[in-house]
């Protein structure tokens, strides 16, 4: 399988403080890789820095063969993203909201795109509702929709299913699964949510005060470190000195 | 671009509160003024017949006021509905960003400006038309500068983040001493005339005053007005992208949507 992302060596420093320490892996096609770590570990800054929100210090990113750096615009054009600390414009119709994103990433047949995804996302009857009056689970799927709007090659998800009820997150957990095995995207998936990234991933990189501290598929990292499940092992990590692999 | 411009075009129609925000400010201070100038006309020989060339400066300035904090609008609307990141993950480069701003401000900047125009005349009997055809280029001098203090202020929020936001209001109440808008260069102090000539505001209303009381046309005023209107809008074009590589640097654009 070909490598869709490739982050060569990347370090970020804020000042006299390193954020990101030089790390480096690889996202293949068709493959969600699991990016763990306790809070200030360095996950937002790494995904900003592949969002070319953020110009690392030093190293090298390249998505689907393209270095980031000087092609920012064609990069964007294969990416995407969802948080749930960012929004989609409250006031507008979630059509709307999608029609504008449509525009940006210069979509050529917009409504048939919105068509596929708000019937892949149970959105139909929401088109015409104001995005700020929405459920988290609702708002949720418009996020979902608007980042693949452009059907992106690489998907960046940071904490895509937090705040939502069991019921709604299993929902948008397979429908990542199924999505990305139909489209052969890579994910990187940034989660607290260890049944989570348990379900969706087959390797996973620990991340902790700007490194990463293991990798690994689930079940060897449960191995290795003796634990019982991979909640135990975050927090194995999490509380122990930073030891390389 | 004409996605960025759909976002906030749906956004205006669908709040009601906005719609009125775009005419009522204009309105007010429109009314207000022309009831200020009427009061001067009538209560002194020196103001007699200068309702008009007061009340013209006054949607001159109120012009410039739009057009600049609405671009400052469009901007901050982006953080504060957290749709920030969004925007800055798009495939758009930075002139279409701004391009897609500049045109929505002068069409925020248009509607305000309308019904104010048409207010004066069954008001107070005066009509910004007497200007003639240089009010082409006295609008279009003022639409550069208000776009330019817009870019400059966003400039601002990029590198400082949200915290820049009351620049955002205060610019141009901090410019208008400068522009000499009711009154003419003289009556500044000496130090102050050279600040202000570095203005193109000076230039802009000293022409408009020009043009109304003497009834005579100094092309140079309107010349200089758009020289110093091409060197404020390309420092503010070249600020606003060393802020965005800052941004990049300091991590700005991450933490604003958050």
């Amino acid at each position: 399988m070909k490598n869709l992302v490739e982050v060569k060596n990347i370090k970020k420093n804020y000042g006299k403080n390193e954020a990101v320490k030089g790390i480096s892996f690889n996202i293949k096609e068709d493959e969600i890789l699991g990016l763990l770590g306790p809070n200030g570990s360095g996950k937002t800054t790494t995904i900003g820095m592949l969002l070319g929100l953020l110009k690392p210090t030093s190293g090298e990113i390249l998505i689907n063969g393209q270095k980031l750096e000087g092609n920012r615009i064609e990069i964007l054009e294969q990416i995407n993203f969802i948080s749930p600390y960012i929004e989609l414009p409250k006031k507008l119709t979630v059509k709307q909201n999608l029609i504008v994103y449509g525009k940006l990433y210069k979509i050529n047949n917009i409504n048939e795109r919105i068509e596929f995804l708000s019937e892949k996302l149970r959105l139909e009857n929401l088109l015409n509702s104001i995005t700020g009056e929405l459920s988290s689970g609702q708002k949720n799927r418009v996020s979902l929709a608007k980042a693949l709007i452009n059907e992106p090659k690489v998907l960046l998800l940071d904490e895509p299913t937090a705040s939502l009820d069991p019921e709604v997150g299993d929902f948008v957990r397979s429908f990542l699964e199924d999505y990305k095995k139909e489209k052969k995207i890579s994910i990187l998936l940034a989660s607290h949510n260890m049944n989570e990234v348990n379900r969706l991933c087959k390797s996973i990189l620990m991340m902790k005060d700007g490194i990463i501290i293991d990798e690994g598929n689930p079940k060897e990292l449960i191995n290795k470190h003796g634990r019982k499940n991979l909640e135990e092992v975050f927090l194995k990590l999490s509380r122990s000195k930073n030891e390389l692999n | 671009m004409y996605g960025l411009f759909l976002r906030h075009f749906y956004l205006i129609t669908r709040s009601f509160p906005r719609v009125l925000d775009l005419v009522y400010w204009p309105t007010i201070q429109i009314t207000l003024w022309g009831f200020i100038s009427n009061f001067f006309a009538t209560h002194t020989t020196y103001y007699n017949n200068a309702v008009g060339v007061i009340l013209t400066c006054a949607i001159l300035y109120d012009f410039l006021f739009r057009t600049s904090i609405g671009f400052n609008m469009l901007f901050l609307e982006e953080i504060w509905s957290r749709n920030f990141t969004n925007l800055f993950i798009a495939p758009m480069k930075i002139g279409e960003i701004l391009t897609s701003l500049v045109a929505t401000a002068l069409i925020r900047a248009l509607i305000g400006l309308i019904p104010a125009v048409l207010l004066t005349s069954p008001l107070f009997g005066i009509s910004i038309l007497d200007l003639g055809i240089f009010l082409f280029f006295l609008f279009l001098s003022l639409y550069l500068f208000g776009i330019t203090l817009g870019i400059l202020v966003s400039a601002g929020l990029l590198r400082y983040g949200p915290s820049f936001e009351n620049i955002a209001w205060s610019t141009m109440f901090l410019l208008a001493p400068f522009g000499c808008i009711y009154y003419p260069i003289e009556i500044l102090p000496e130090v102050f005339q050279k600040i202000a000539y570095l203005l193109p505001l000076v230039y802009i209303f000293e022409e408009a005053r020009n043009i109304l009381i003497n009834q005579t046309v100094d092309i140079q005023n309107i010349y200089y007005a758009f020289i110093w209107n091409g060197v404020y809008f390309v420092l503010s074009i070249a600020l606003f992208y060393y802020s965005f590589n800052v941004a990049k640097n300091k991590g700005t654009l991450i933490n604003m949507g958050e």
